[in-house]
């Protein structure tokens, strides 16, 4: 398969929280939300209730796969930042570990070089963690071990969902 | 591929819907956007032209309900079915669970549906996947116009494997829903299978 699939557990969970919240405070940014490539909220934080986190996520992805696209047509393998400046409030958009999208908007009260250097700082412990979290479930698959509530999933649940 | 938090206990997975341009897949959203519960939708997105045709994807989030204590979210997208759209049909396969291919029932439309089926089948292998063995079903779609050709050749033409298919008019809405279920079931059992 071309993505492993993307599993989440709580410690990994909770540190990568702990890392986006340092960011929201050290680069005075109003909200800071963490995507997958694939277009899923991963988690956010800051003034997250403002926005409609999950067409901000999907619509990211989406941006993040066209310049990839652009990308590649003149032979780059990706453009890993992505700036968007807007009248008030500005997206600085950047990839965290060759999978995972790092999204933060900030206004004036920032700017973009101190927002560039806080996230450098940030997307490398995140990257760590995700390694990390990358090898956590490839050993639970290996090992057979799966806390995985869908292994007795009935006809019945799924028709459920559509009743 | 889907993506699992144990943390919140959530599940998404991403269903595309494929097909030629014009043979409704936004149609298809739309319906599923008016029938749902507003508590159950959010915000339908169409990146389109201004004469509507789908440019970039069109994006609905749905959030299903519970399954063994886990929030079920559906990520539907449709890819833009104009031949020319192609290097962007190919980024919103990216990552996907599973495939509706939308077929146009119009006998002029034939060359058409055959060309995207195979487009569909390329592109997935690009990304690393073999459309016969992923969660994948076909709907027959625009069964109430008076131009039609037979299920039985468009059976032949494209769905030789046999993939679960649908007749279906979603305009009013008819087969809409019980395609989508379909390839929601055989991505939940694929889960299941822990793939």
């Amino acid at each position: 398969m071309a993505n492993p699939q993307l599993v989440m557990y709580d410690e990994e969970f909770k540190q990568i929280n702990v890392v986006l919240e340092k960011l929201l405070r050290e680069a005075n940014a109003k909200v800071i939300f963490l995507v997958d490539k694939n277009g899923q909220l991963i988690t956010g934080c800051g003034e997250t209730e403002r926005f409609d986190t999950t067409s901000l996520a999907s619509l990211t992805a989406g941006n993040i796969a066209a310049t990839g696209g652009l990308a590649k047509l003149i032979g780059e393998k990706e453009f890993s930042i992505l700036f968007h400046e807007g009248e008030k409030d500005n997206l600085h958009i950047s990839i965290v570990a060759g999978r995972v999208i790092l999204v933060v908007l900030f206004d004036t009260r920032s700017s973009l070089g101190l927002v560039r250097l806080r996230v450098k700082k940030a997307s490398d412990e995140l990257g760590s963690i995700f390694e990390k979290l990358m090898q956590k479930s490839e050993e639970k698959e290996k090992s057979g071990e799966s806390e995985f509530p869908f292994a007795e999933i009935t006809d019945d649940d799924i028709d459920n969902l559509f009743s | 591929m889907s993506f699992i938090n144990y943390a919140s206990r959530e599940i998404n997975c991403k269903i595309v819907y494929y097909g030629p341009g014009l043979c409704g897949k936004t149609t298809n959203l739309q319906f599923v956007y008016q029938k749902t519960a507003p508590e159950a939708k959010g915000k339908m997105i169409s990146l389109a032209t201004e004469t509507e045709r789908t440019l970039f994807f069109d994006f609905l989030p749905l959030a299903l309900g519970e399954i063994r204590g886990f929030k079920t979210r559906f990520h539907l997208y449709t890819v833009p079915g104009q031949v020319f759209y192609d290097a962007s049909r190919k980024l919103i396969l990216k990552g996907v669970d599973g495939v509706v291919f939308v077929a146009d029932s119009q006998e002029e439309r034939m060359d058409a549906n055959m060309e995207s089926v195979e487009n569909l089948r390329i592109n997935l292998i690009e990304q690393g996947y073999d459309l016969d063995k992923m969660p994948y079903v076909i709907q027959y779609n625009k069964r109430d116009l008076p131009n039609v050709v037979s299920i039985e050749e468009l059976r032949r033409e494209l769905n030789p494997t046999g993939v679960p298919e649908f007749e279906a008019c979603a305009t009013t809405g008819e087969g809409v829903f019980e395609t989508l279920k379909a390839v929601a079931k055989l991505i939940l059992f694929d889960l299941k299978k822990g793939k």
